[in-house]
């Protein structure tokens, strides 16, 4: 049994799995299946300041070896999260990173301060949803609006502040960078790569959004080569993520540089697919003897 | 437990019309507590998202489920290709079903194509007390009549086209139904311009209305929130999910 803990800015996770924000919820539909202190954390669905009824459906659509989701960030709000599902969430003996967004700085901030008055971990902010029109995705893309919300925010919380990033960009190092510069204690990669399905019958897209965020098998290539980038590129540690589906496949992405892994739309095909990474990766460090986790960590041996 | 997720032996595979499928399966604890209106979540090899199937047939005793599906797809080409003695992988009973009143005196279950095998569970409890209206595009994709006849209930079989049963849509038997009174509830599955219809019809007659909806869907229990259907909800639009809280909705709270 290798140990499979590891630290991330400071805060020890048993293992290093986390279901990806938006594929998990608040970990209650999942709670039904297997219980929750199994993982090493839980990324929660993304909050915003105020309730979001989200994009209208259809939201999914099917791809070769992955899928898309123009969902729209849809939440209770970030009073809800607060009062009803943190409260429960921190009963569960994982550690909590409470993903949020905002449409405009000031809105991340408020969030921030929000969040910061809780017992949550981690903060993980969010610059890259692809499916809202304004903020999301138009904080991820620039390097100068990825720093001036990353050092907003960064005053606002002490709490470790992850800033999940996204891969719809020219180059994702300089925006890891730039958001170390302003303050980050961590990065997480990658957010959903952009995406459209048309249907040849009618004409029309599939997703009522036209176009949506590309996760699953399908992308994993890119997220190992964006992980290994970034992990280059900057000195804070960095959760990697994309399309991750085996134990195998988090392996190969911590030694590409991640210091832990989320988990997102395998869960869709799996529901237990967290618990069985876990499991895998243990099996693996044992057959080759590595006795900890924290020992492959970015150990990939470019040519 | 809620729902489980397993893989389960196929007892019985048939086709029952063109590009249609039965499987009996074997899943007792599933069977124990599944409800009509519920569906099952079928993992298909080589596929990211899996295939919600509504449940035709609830049966407790014997440890089965029956589910009926259409081919409309890869993936539910891929499904069909499975056998007897196969194992089918299923995140099951998932979602709200039917509500059932065991004081109706007359229902009326409208099932349009693929939206037909959830009313047999219906059919089953209702028996006598039920008429029910299928309609389909042909008379080669017509399903589950000695079914719904084996049950007690009356029905009443529609194509489109006309070439078996009344030529016309099932809205036409049922506004008939609806103003010649006495019905308590209607329950139906299909195509939303004929759950558009029924909804008004049902509101017009006073009668009680639940209707079943489909929307494209990832984790099928809640968490994704990738099914949204517009709802009302204390007079406010509400994005409620087809997974979770339905797929059967009151009519009155689904916003068109």
């Amino acid at each position: 049994m290798a140990d499979l803990s590891v630290n991330v800015c400071g805060i020890d996770f048993k293992n290093p799995i986390i279901p990806a924000s938006g594929v998990f919820g608040y970990g209650r539909e999942y709670e039904e299946l297997f219980p929750l202190s199994k993982l090493g954390g839980i990324a929660t669905k993304g909050t915003t300041l105020h309730r979001r009824n989200g994009n209208l459906a259809p939201r999914i659509a099917e791809t070769p070896s992955g899928m898309l989701n123009s969902v729209g960030l849809q939440n209770p709000g970030i009073d809800h999260f607060i009062d009803v599902e943190l409260p429960n969430l921190l009963t569960k003996d994982t550690v909590i990173l409470a993903n949020f967004a905002g449409s405009t700085v000031e809105e991340c901030v408020e969030a921030a301060e929000k969040l910061d008055q809780t017992d949550v971990h981690m903060l993980e902010l969010n610059i890259s949803c692809p499916n809202v029109k304004q903020g999301g995705a138009a904080f991820g893309t620039s390097c100068e609006m990825a720093a001036e919300v990353t050092s907003q925010v960064r005053k606002a919380t002490s709490k470790p502040l992850v800033v999940k990033l996204s891969p719809n960009v020219t180059s994702i190092a300089d925006i890891a960078k730039a958001v170390e510069a302003a303050g980050a204690d961590a990065v997480s990669l990658i957010n959903t790569l952009l995406g459209m399905r048309i249907d040849i019958n009618t004409g029309r897209p599939i997703l009522r959004n036209n176009v949506g965020g590309m996760s699953g098998p399908a992308v994993f290539p890119i997220a190992v080569r964006m992980v290994w980038q970034v992990a280059n590129a900057v000195k804070i540690p960095v959760i990697g993520m994309g399309g991750v589906s085996s134990g195998k496949d988090a392996i190969e992405l911590m030694m590409a540089g991640a210091s832990a892994v989320q988990v997102g739309a395998a869960i869709f095909t799996d529901p237990y697919a967290p618990i069985k990474i876990i499991d895998e990766m243990n099996e693996f460090l044992d057959s080759k003897g590595i006795s900890s986790v924290k020992e492959i960590i970015g150990t990939v041996k470019p040519w | 437990m809620k729902y489980t997720q397993g893989k389960y032996r196929i007892l019985k595979k048939s086709a029952i019309a063109k590009e249609m499928y039965s499987f009996v399966i074997e899943c007792p604890e599933v069977a124990a507590i599944a409800q009509p209106g519920q569906f099952v979540h079928i993992r298909v090899d080589g596929f990211t998202l899996r295939r919600p199937v509504s449940i035709c047939e609830i049966n407790a005793e014997k440890g089965t489920l029956r589910i009926v599906f259409e081919i409309r797809g890869e993936g539910t080409a891929v499904m069909a290709r499975l056998n007897e003695g196969d194992l089918i992988d299923m995140l099951a009973p998932l979602g709200h079903g039917f509500t059932v009143d065991p004081e109706y005196k007359r229902v009326v279950l409208i099932g349009g194509g693929i939206g037909t095998p959830p009313m047999l569970p219906l059919a089953g409890i209702y028996g006598e007390k039920a008429s029910v209206i299928t309609g389909f595009r042909s008379a080669n994709a017509v399903i589950l009549q000695e079914d719904f006849k084996n049950t007690g209930a009356e029905t009443i079989l529609c194509t489109d086209d006309g070439t078996l049963g009344i030529h016309g849509f099932v809205t036409q038997p049922f506004e008939e139904l609806a103003k010649s009174g006495g019905i308590d509830a209607v329950y139906a599955c299909g195509p939303m311009p004929m759950l558009k219809n029924i909804a008004r019809i049902a509101a017009e007659n006073g009668i009680h209305c639940e209707i079943s909806l489909e929307e494209r869907m990832a984790c099928g229990i809640g968490a994704c929130l990738g099914c949204a259907c517009r709802t009302k909800k204390n007079d406010e639009e509400y994005f409620a999910h087809v997974c979770k809280e339905g797929p059967v909705f009151n009519a009155e709270e689904v916003l068109w």
